[in-house]
């Protein structure tokens, strides 16, 4: 058993934006790009020309919604690891691979102590963690940990892969445990929320709701249709050339 | 346990160098930021400071180090050494391989240059590859487009000098209402997910209009999950909507098109539907301040959308007049439309409130003086803040060019073209067709051709016929059958070639195009074509050449391959005179270099044209003494001038003081500049400049010291398409040059000046109750306009595309998870996996495009999902239409444009046992470049 901090200096983690998300993957891959070449062992893909199958830390799942009235729905939703405060996976690992950092809130896995047994990913009740099968370790998502301090980097490429990358700006990196941060304020004017609050991990992840969809379905609610000034074309004529003479 | 933190080094070193380059992992054309480690390539990011994406990148831009290492890249040239389709090759040196090409062209150039067909597919080099086309003399080049989207870039240069994507773009930063029609999740890729970012984040609305929730369309505020092919309908209800609310700008009406041109109204007359024009040629309006006719660009007139004019006993009546009483008539009218759109009556009635709510109460004002052509001064830029997208799902029709007419003509009637929060273009555009060549295709052996082979024809003068009537083009592209096909029509090549109609070649040199796969109609059939000999047992197709850097399909059925790089190991210029990558502030274009050095004996496509061109001796490629002009592809880009003081880049050219841009004579340095400044140029266009550009002389002359223009080319908006009218006019039986006979009556309904709709060709050639289903395909984001789904990241997000069907139908037929249906169309079946989606249009089935893939192709294993249940709709269409008893064939395509109507496919579905795999089973072929590892631990770092 690995104990959590009792409390972290930051709860950094990302907002994303459901109703902005596109679904086009862009951050899938440039996670991949960037943690294969980056911290720990790469990310590796098994059969990759034949029936592949890969170790990502970001997959982008896509979810339809059929309401009981009106036209079905598409939602594209991201997942990664949500860096909970109460992380089912660290207290669960036997032998302090994962942990949660003090300093910053994300949870990492330090690879030279892994063993692979696989237990954190059973914990995880959103399926973040990836066992990479050519080297046997736990792999998740580090929040970029070796971008957002970079020194070598320019400050303003100090975030996350999959936020630098993300076309539709539907991701957001930043102190959720600052109450007047960027994100915490996104947070509050849109809603944002918990993934499964009852599982009670308290994830540090937010995710803002898509806003209502189709509401010209709803035809009582809307303003009136458009005044006729004619319903053919003598008397749009008529119409045109008066209005021409106001012009 | 306690609490014991590892120390981790956070500031680990990114890389040894960052190169700056150009994407080519789609047509987008993004700037990227290179990483380099050890010489090699360890990761890709955007280029915070490229125009295009501003720093973001899609999955297929940061899967390009998959591309590089690809195991489907070819390694050097091949030569045919087993039957053709077989894959058996050896490979040949670079000497031999061009010994054997021009062995094959000399004697085609020296005695029949036609007998030569050069098509390059997805070719982002078209003003290099047309200038080798023409400089060898054969009529027969085209690029993709004629397969593609070539209607609703025709119909925007038609109707006002531009369309949309890489000729304009919405207003991101001011648009209140965008609305995106036919859009699957491409075309073009980052700038749209960009701006419906900046649209969402200010809390503007986006209405979707698609068959299928998709993508943008799912994030779409509003989704009108219309029928297919009805586009045209619900834009025209729209139209019908706002004028007879009265919702339509007359005063930029009146100024900036040519709705107050009159028109010639007696229909006896040979000049019936023609404009009115004085001595000069130009059109005529009623001055409103005085009465009289007038030219419509004359100082101080204020043209009459209104009054009528009689002269010699003739009516005249301005464009405003037939188009309200085309479009106020009743059978355009929500209540009258909605059934066969698919759309409630009331929700396009709630569309077309919201538009004129938009525009017409929340007007934009912008403080910005600017002088028209006209010479009249202005205060202000005032816009209507409503925008509109739309590429291929309403362009890959049979009404498709019509429909596009249509949607440009609903965003003039706006008056939200060129204004604060519409539509904008994107220089080189706006440019009117005037600007624009006509088709040239006269061929002199020995010589090159008169002139550029693409254009737009201005009426029946400039069909690209023989004396005889017959086609002078192996595509019969501009001639009767579809006069105004601008980008050509690849898809017609393999079949008219294999018919020897309208005559034999010799040679097909094809580039980037996977013709014996997912880019033909009809795919089993072209592969016979492909492979098809004549009584003396010679390839019907005498002589195959393509060039691609990967082990596609088509690569089995040429005689010799010339191997390309990727676009990492190049030079390559985007550039102004081609296909550019503007924003509406800005011009822009940018190029490619090696950032790495090939590791195998292949060349970048480009160079082997100039070295082939120099082995031929061809004309715009030799000096006086002989000797070669250019070395390679980067001395062409950095020497060629197409016209004194104007290349291929703006950028960093030498003016008499030293460097300049846009004008100027070559400069020897050019490239290093473009490298030292990350890739690309960019020269943005002045403030009072930027708006309202057709008609803004600030805008005009600016584009004229650029270079775009040789003098400022102020133009009007065509609402009436004149040209259109000219081709109905010979098939009423007026003038010299005149249609066949069985071609008239389509003429004269399809030709309309002004935007009509018509039911989709296919519908009335096969019975829509045994085939009553549409079935359509889009390219996802992940994948769209990539060279291959070989690449392992991407492969594994859509690596399997099972047709999904609506709730509806999967209930109808009982289907349940992980079933199969043999999908039947009136040319052909196929047996495939499906799946339910609730989010579609209830009588449409879909698919991804292009994931299926053949058994041998692309270094995949056998066992590779996309050979084993991936599949090609293309196989239930045909590039024919079934007969219908009146002894002809009519072709599957727009018969304004020739473009391939992919989308008018109608199917029926029937649930059956699983098969193995999904039929129809291609026989593998055999993999000139083997298959590839079975684990991939990348990094270049350790």
């Amino acid at each position: 058993m690995t104990a959590l901090p009792e409390h972290t200096q930051k709860k950094l983690g990302l907002v994303i934006d459901l109703d902005t998300c596109v679904g086009c993957h862009a951050c899938v891959i440039s996670c991949k790009g960037w943690n294969t070449e980056n911290y720990g062992a790469p990310l590796s893909d098994q059969d990759p020309y034949g029936e592949p199958s890969g170790t990502f830390l970001n997959r982008v799942h896509s979810y339809e919604v059929q309401p009981e009235e009106g036209a079905a729905q598409l939602i594209h939703f991201p997942k990664s690891c949500l860096h909970c405060e109460d992380a089912p996976c660290v207290t669960v690992c036997p032998t302090g691979a994962s942990y949660k950092r003090v300093e910053d809130g994300i949870v990492l896995v330090n690879e030279s102590d892994c063993i692979g047994c696989g237990l954190c990913a059973w914990a995880c009740p959103y399926g973040a963690r990836e066992l990479d099968q050519a080297e046997g370790v736990m792999k998740k998502c580090t929040l970029c940990v070796d971008r957002i301090y970079n020194e070598n980097l320019p400050e303003e490429d100090r975030e996350p892969a999959c936020v630098r990358t993300c076309p539709a700006g539907a991701r957001h990196f930043g102190d959720l445990g600052d109450p007047d941060s960027d994100v915490s304020q996104l947070v509050a004017e849109r809603g944002g929320m918990d993934l499964m609050p009852e599982q009670g991990t308290k994830p540090v992840n937010k995710y803002l709701p898509p806003r209502p969809k189709d509401q010209m379905d709803q035809i009582d609610v809307l303003a009136p249709f458009l005044e006729p000034v004619a319903e053919e074309t003598k008397g749009f004529l008529g119409w045109l050339d008066k209005t021409l003479e106001k012009l | 346990m306690t609490q014991q933190q590892p120390r981790i080094n956070t500031s680990p070193k990114v890389s040894d160098e960052v190169r700056k380059t150009t994407c080519y992992m789609c047509a987008c054309r993004c700037g990227i930021n290179v990483h380099m480690k050890d010489g090699k390539v360890a990761y890709i990011e955007g280029n915070r400071d490229h125009p295009v994406n501003k720093g973001v990148l899609c999955a297929k831009g940061s899967a390009g180090i998959m591309q590089v290492n690809a195991p489907s890249r070819l390694r050097a040239p091949l030569k045919r050494v087993g039957p053709r389709g077989s894959g058996q090759f050896e490979e040949i040196s670079w000497d031999e391989a061009l010994e054997m090409a021009t062995g094959w062209l000399e004697p085609i150039r020296n005695e029949a240059p036609e007998k030569l067909a050069f098509f390059t597919g997805r070719d982002q080099s078209q003003s290099f590859t047309s200038f080798w086309a023409q400089n060898f003399g054969t009529p027969n080049y085209a690029a993709h487009g004629g397969f593609c989207s070539v209607n609703m870039a025709a119909a925007g240069i038609y109707t006002m000098g531009g369309a949309f994507w890489e000729f304009g773009q919405p207003d991101w930063d001011h648009t209140k209402l965008f609305m995106i029609f036919g859009v699957a999740e491409d075309h073009d890729s980052n700038p749209i997910k960009m701006g419906i970012g900046k649209i969402k984040a200010r809390g503007a609305k986006v209405i979707g209009v698609n068959p299928i929730r998709s993508g943008y369309n799912a994030v779409a505020d509003d989704w009108v999950g219309i029928t297919p092919g009805t586009d045209g309908l619900f834009i025209l209800a729209l139209v019908h909507e706002l004028l007879r609310a009265g919702k339509i700008d007359l005063d930029y009406l009146a100024r900036y098109t040519n709705a107050p041109v009159l028109v010639n109204r007696d229909s006896k007359s040979p000049e019936y539907g023609l404009f009115l024009r004085d001595d000069d040629g130009k059109p005529l309006v009623v001055d409103r301040n005085t009465g009289k006719l007038t030219a419509f660009d004359t100082p101080g007139v204020k043209p009459d959308l209104h009054a009528t004019h009689r002269h010699a006993g003739i009516t005249h009546r301005p464009v405003m007049h037939l188009l309200a009483s085309r479009y106020l008539d009743k059978k355009y009218a929500p209540d009258t439309v909605a059934d066969q759109c698919g759309i409630k009556p009331e929700k396009i009635k709630a569309i077309a409130a919201e538009i004129a709510r938009v525009a017409f109460e929340e007007e934009i004002v912008l403080e910005r003086e600017w002088t028209d052509f006209r010479g009249e001064k202005h205060s202000v830029m005032k816009g209507r803040p409503v925008s509109f997208h739309s590429m291929r799902g309403i362009s890959a029709h049979s009404n498709g060019f019509q429909t596009c007419r249509a949607l440009h003509v609903l965003q003039i009637l706006l008056g939200s073209v060129e204004v604060p929060g519409g539509f904008r273009f994107k220089p080189p555009y706006p440019k009117p067709v005037s600007a624009h060549p006509t088709p040239h295709c006269k061929v002199t052996p020995d010589m090159p051709l008169d002139g550029p082979h693409l254009g737009f024809v201005r009426g029946p003068e400039d069909l690209a016929l023989k004396d005889d009537g017959t086609p002078i083009r192996i595509d019969k592209a501009f001639t009767w059958e579809n006069p105004m096909s601008s980008h050509g029509m690849m898809h017609m090549v393999i079949s008219n070639a294999h018919a020897g109609d309208p005559y034999k070649i010799d040679t097909l040199f094809m580039y980037m195009a996977n013709m014996s796969w997912n880019s033909s109609m009809n795919t089993s059939g072209v592969i016979e074509m492909l492979t098809d000999k004549d009584e003396d047992g010679e390839y019907k197709i005498p002589h195959i050449i393509y060039s691609d850097a990967y082990s596609s399909e088509m690569v089995a059925y040429a005689d010799l391959i010339l191997p390309d790089t990727t676009y990492l190991e190049r030079h390559d210029c985007i550039s102004l005179l081609d296909r550019p990558i503007c924003e509406a502030d800005a011009a822009a274009d940018a190029i490619r270099w090696p950032v790495i050095e090939p590791d195998r004996d292949v060349r970048g496509f480009q160079t082997v044209l100039v070295q082939l061109a120099n082995k031929m001796k061809l004309p715009g490629f030799t000096n006086e003494d002989g000797s070669a002009k250019f070395e390679d592809y980067a001395d062409y880009i950095t020497n060629h001038e197409r016209k004194p003081g104007i290349g291929p880049l703006a950028g960093w050219r030498l003016g008499k003081n030293g460097l300049t841009h846009g004008r100027g004579a070559p400069n020897g340095s050019q490239i290093q500049s473009y490298i030292a400044n990350g890739g690309f140029f960019v020269k943005h266009i002045p403030q009072e400049a930027s708006y309202m550009k057709p008609w803004n002389m600030d805008y005009q002359n600016w584009a004229v010291e650029m270079g775009i223009f040789d003098s400022p080319q102020p133009y009007v908006f065509d609402l009436y398409v004149e040209t259109m009218r000219h081709f109905q006019l010979a098939a009423e039986g007026h003038g010299e040059h005149q249609p066949p006979d069985h071609l008239r009556e389509r003429i004269k309904s399809t030709m309309d000046p002004l935007p009509i709709w018509y039911p989709p060709i296919e519908d009335t050639h096969v019975d829509l109750e045994e085939y009553p289903v549409h079935a359509l395909t889009q390219r996802p984001m992940a994948m769209y306009h990539s060279w291959g789904s070989q690449n392992a990241w991407l492969r594994q997000i859509h690596g399997h595309n099972p047709l999904y069907l609506p709730t509806k139908l999967w209930e109808m037929h009982s289907f349940g998870e992980g079933d199969w249906a043999r999908v039947s169309s009136v040319h052909g079946e196929i047996t495939i996996p499906v799946a339910h989606m609730a989010a579609l249009n209830e009588n449409t089935v879909w698919t991804w495009n292009a994931i299926g893939k053949r058994k041998g192709a692309w270094a995949l294993k056998e066992d590779a999902p996309e050979a084993t249940k991936g599949f090609l709709l293309n196989h239930l269409i045909h590039e024919l239409l079934p007969p219908k008893g009146d002894g002809l064939r009519w072709s599957n395509s727009d018969p304004i444009t020739g473009q391939a109507a992919w989308f008018d496919l109608r199917v029926k579905i029937e649930k059956v046992d699983a098969p193995a795999e999904s039929q129809p089973e291609m026989p593998p072929i055999q993999s000139p470049v083997g298959t590839g590892p079975d684990e991939l631990t990348w990094k270049v770092g350790q």
